[in-house]
């Protein structure tokens, strides 16, 4: 019934051609037609960061992009991130302080952690605090989560 | 459901502008209004959905003689960390500093934020203490025309707008600041991150020798859509900022806004906010 549209982008490195109905979310696109479940689902408004992903360098919430706004974008998601050795320092950090627990809102945690380090990495925990201030985590307290991206960002170097 | 019969994603002013010409478009910039609004079914989408996002030259601030121009893609965490604007538009930056989520930053535009037309839009207070203009640009005939207007005349209603149809934002325009330029913003919400204002106030003018000229004064959520607040700034304007004039700013300021009950807070309780911040900030600009 509704207006479909080609758009060609690339997601964690790999360029992917698809039809998506135009008012189709991002979110939505990666878990239900590209099948990359990584990236959660918390509220679908914008307030929980569960589906953050990497858009041309910067964090977004996939749950507030309109699909057909990926064409032409360089998209990393979780399953991207977990890939890159980059990254380990920082999944060692979150196992190692137990940072996870149900784990839901881990994946857009860690997403919205790497792009902290990266555009700050001399972060100290008020800075780690406001980057993660889109992320919610009805477990941890955050604690943990905060003490983990501050000892991959000086442990890392 | 959707009637949307046409997606356009145009690389130039020229080409969105033919496209609005043509009526009937909603216009997508970062989505972050657009998209829950029109999920939850609060706003329709008219026939053609056109994503602004490619078009040339919408983004970045830029000095243009006496002003700075800011592009209406220019995103919030743009302006966050842009030199510029900490130079010339600081009360604008710390605003930013207060809007939703960095995730949220990175995709939600100044052009968004002002089309909303929300009266608790972040930057809209700041803008509107700092004389801000907005240009709006189309294509009537054949050739772009544009025009002006003060920031502070732009908004008719919540989510309404003096902009035509076939009008596109293109980009807000500051007066740089006269020596003795003084800017305060306030943002009072429950907690500090992903909060609508319960209620939001800025203050501008010259200071000199202890006394304030220029004055502007705008308010937000107290009011259909973010206000000027004529009766303070004119019992604020050429006299000496002392603690007499103070609070009889801050009284006219309680008794000039005319809130509403909603879930954020009372009535009663935004006016006694504004009486109360509004004259702390006077009290720090005393002091500076
Ligand atoms: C969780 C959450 C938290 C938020 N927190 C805040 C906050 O703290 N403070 C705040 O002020 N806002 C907040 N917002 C609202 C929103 O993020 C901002 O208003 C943002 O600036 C909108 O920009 P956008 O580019 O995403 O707009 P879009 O959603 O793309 O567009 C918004 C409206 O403006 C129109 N439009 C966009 N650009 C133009 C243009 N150039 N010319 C003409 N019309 C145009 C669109 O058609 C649409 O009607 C929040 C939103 C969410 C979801
Ligand atoms: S699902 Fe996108 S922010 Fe919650
Ligand atoms: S670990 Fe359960 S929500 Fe964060």
């Amino acid at each position: 019934m509704s207006l479909k549209h080609d758009i060609e982008f690339t997601l964690n490195g790999v360029t992917k051609r698809l039809t998506v109905d135009v008012t189709m979310n991002a979110l939505d696109m990666l878990r239900d037609v590209v099948g990359l479940t990584g990236t959660k689902y918390g509220c679908g408004e914008g307030e929980c960061g569960a589906c953050t992903v990497r858009v041309d360098g910067e964090t977004r919430n996939s749950c507030l992009m309109f699909a057909v706004d990926l064409d032409g974008r360089d998209i990393v998601t979780i399953e991207g991130l977990a890939a890159d050795p980059k990254a380990d320092a920082l999944r060692d950090a979150f196992v190692e302080h137990g940072a996870v627990q149900c784990g839901f809102c881990t994946p857009g945690m860690v997403m919205q952690a790497a792009h902290i380090l990266d555009t700050n990495p001399d972060a100290d925990a008020n800075a780690i605090k406001r980057g993660l201030e889109g992320n919610l985590c009805r477990c941890t307290g955050y604690k943990k989560i905060v003490d983990a991206v501050e000892s991959a960002c000086c442990g890392g170097r | 459901m959707t009637a949307i019969e046409r997606y356009a994603a145009p690389q130039s002013l020229d080409e969105a502008l033919g496209i609005l010409q043509q009526g009937e478009v909603t216009i997508l910039a970062g989505g972050t209004d657009l998209m829950p609004q029109t999920k939850a079914g609060r706003v329709a989408f008219k026939p053609t959905l056109m994503n602004i996002g490619r078009v040339a030259g919408l983004k970045g601030v830029t000095l243009d003689g006496q002003h700075l121009r800011i592009g209406a893609l220019t995103t919030i965490s743009e302006l966050l960390r842009d030199p510029l604007v900490a130079q010339h538009a600081p009360v604008l930056a710390e605003a930013c500093d207060h809007f939703a989520s960095d995730q949220i930053r990175n995709a939600g535009t100044l052009g968004g934020n002002i089309n909303n037309a929300s009266p608790a839009g972040d930057t809209l207070v700041p803008l509107i203490v700092l004389d801000t203009e907005v240009e709006l640009a189309s294509k009537p005939n054949g050739s772009v025309a544009t025009r002006r207007m003060p920031l502070a005349e732009f908004f008719t209603g919540p989510g309404r707008t003096k902009r035509n149809a076939n009008e596109l934002l293109t980009a807000v325009r500051i007066p740089l600041p006269k020596p003795g330029h003084v800017a305060r913003f306030y943002k009072f919400g429950t907690r500090p991150a992903l909060d609508i204002s319960t209620i939001s106030i800025g203050i501008a003018g010259v200071m000199r020798d202890g006394t304030l000229t220029n004055t502007r004064v705008a308010f937000g959520a107290v009011a259909p859509t973010p206000v000027r607040a004529p009766r303070t700034e004119a019992a604020l304007e050429g006299r000496r900022l002392d603690a007499g004039a103070i609070e009889a700013a801050a009284d006219a300021a309680r008794d000039e806004v005319n809130p509403i009950d909603d879930i954020r807070a009372s009535a009663w309780y935004r006016k006694e906010l504004i009486h109360n911040m509004t004259k702390r900030m006077l009290d720090h600009v005393a002091q500076a």
